[in-house]
């Protein structure tokens, strides 16, 4: 499962989530289409469908930001590793470190350990 | 002639071998940690993990390369940058993980670094169950025991120790570990890694030394849970 953090997945989210607004607020002045669509799935009470549905959204709610935080510490982690890298070039020699860099060989070369596809 | 347990007959200690010392808080010990593994290998690089000590700076007075971390982000973290590190000092043909803290041998590393260097193997991890010399407390045993057999399991490699810091690694081997699990998962991660290479692989007994230092350091062993959850749900 992806992290969710791209734009379709960010609108399909937003739609779900006014959708499940919309049938919430309706379900409250027309209690009875609520029943009856819980009906057809075969569950008693409209309002265990939307305990159920609110269930499994937490669940999915969970799991993607699980999902994110991941890719935030993966994002959080390369950059410090970069800046502590980066700081032991100019210590040791700032002229060697520029002209690493000009050079394009300087440590941020994704090519040196490249964890791009990770 | 033997000094400490170092062999001191070795004129120029392997510049070519880099020895990874991933340390965190450790400003009482790194100094002599260093200054040990010094006498026999030139080539230390100290990642300080964000301390708030002197580790880094003792480090450095001691001899040791040192890449700081700007935050605390695990010894996983610190293994993958020191690792990063070491490839690309020029000349390095073979690298080491050392523990900071104290526990390790320098001369099972010396020992290490030689089945590398004469080909019996492209990689070499420690092992404190294929001799007597380490202590452990039952629990403990049993906790590692299973950890092993759990690894084994799940990646086909039959260690007897699946959490040991102390390896020695072929450039080959060193190419293939992105680890990507910061904290102590990483163990697991490394050891998932270099069964998908397929290296020829040997254990080789080691000394763990559990000073009151050490053991005060030294995870929980609650923090089994938070290992197994961080694999599971990777």
């Amino acid at each position: 499962m992806r992290g969710g953090s791209n734009a379709r997945h960010l609108a399909i989210r937003r739609i779900m989530l006014i959708l499940f607004a919309c049938v919430a607020g309706l379900s409250i002045f027309f209690p009875e289409v609520l029943t009856h669509i819980a009906r057809f799935f075969g569950i008693g009470r409209g309002t265990d469908l939307v305990l159920y549905g609110l269930i499994v959204s937490f669940l999915v709610y969970m799991a993607t930001t699980y999902q994110r935080f991941r890719h935030m510490e993966t994002t959080m982690t390369k950059l410090s590793r970069r800046v502590a890298l980066d700081e032991v070039n100019r210590r040791q020699s700032p002229a060697a470190a520029a002209r690493a860099i000009a050079a394009g060989t300087a440590p941020s070369e994704s090519g040196s350990n490249g964890t791009a596809t990770g | 002639m033997y000094f400490l347990g170092i062999d001191t007959r070795s004129e120029t200690p392997h510049p070519d071998v880099w020895i990874i010392v991933p340390a965190f808080g450790e400003a009482a010990v790194i100094g002599d940690v260093i200054a040990g593994i010094r006498s026999v290998f030139a080539s230390v690089v100290c990642v300080d993990d964000g301390s708030t000590d002197d580790t880094a700076a003792i480090a450095r007075r001691a001899g040791a390369h040192v890449v700081r971390h700007p935050v605390n982000l695990g010894q996983g973290a610190a293994i993958q940058t020191g690792v990063e590190f070491a490839r690309r000092q020029p000349g390095a043909r073979l690298f080491a993980t050392f523990d900071a803290d104290g526990q390790h041998r320098v001369v099972d590393a010396q020992a290490m670094a030689e089945r590398i260097k004469s080909g019996e193997a492209e990689i070499v991890l420690g092992s404190r169950f294929l001799d007597k010399r380490t202590k452990l407390s039952p629990a403990k045993r049993l906790v590692l025991r299973t950890a092993a057999v759990q690894s084994r399991l799940a990646t086909g490699m039959d260690l007897t120790d699946a959490h040991n810091g102390l390896r020695a690694l072929s450039p080959k081997v060193a190419r293939g570990i992105h680890l990507t699990q910061n904290r102590m998962a990483h163990a697991s991660e490394l050891v998932h890694q270099i069964a998908e290479m397929k290296p020829k692989w040997v254990e080789q007994p080691v000394e763990i030394i559990y000073t009151d230092y050490s053991k005060g350091k030294g995870q929980s062993l609650l923090n089994s849970v938070n290992i197994l959850a961080d694999l599971l749900f990777r």
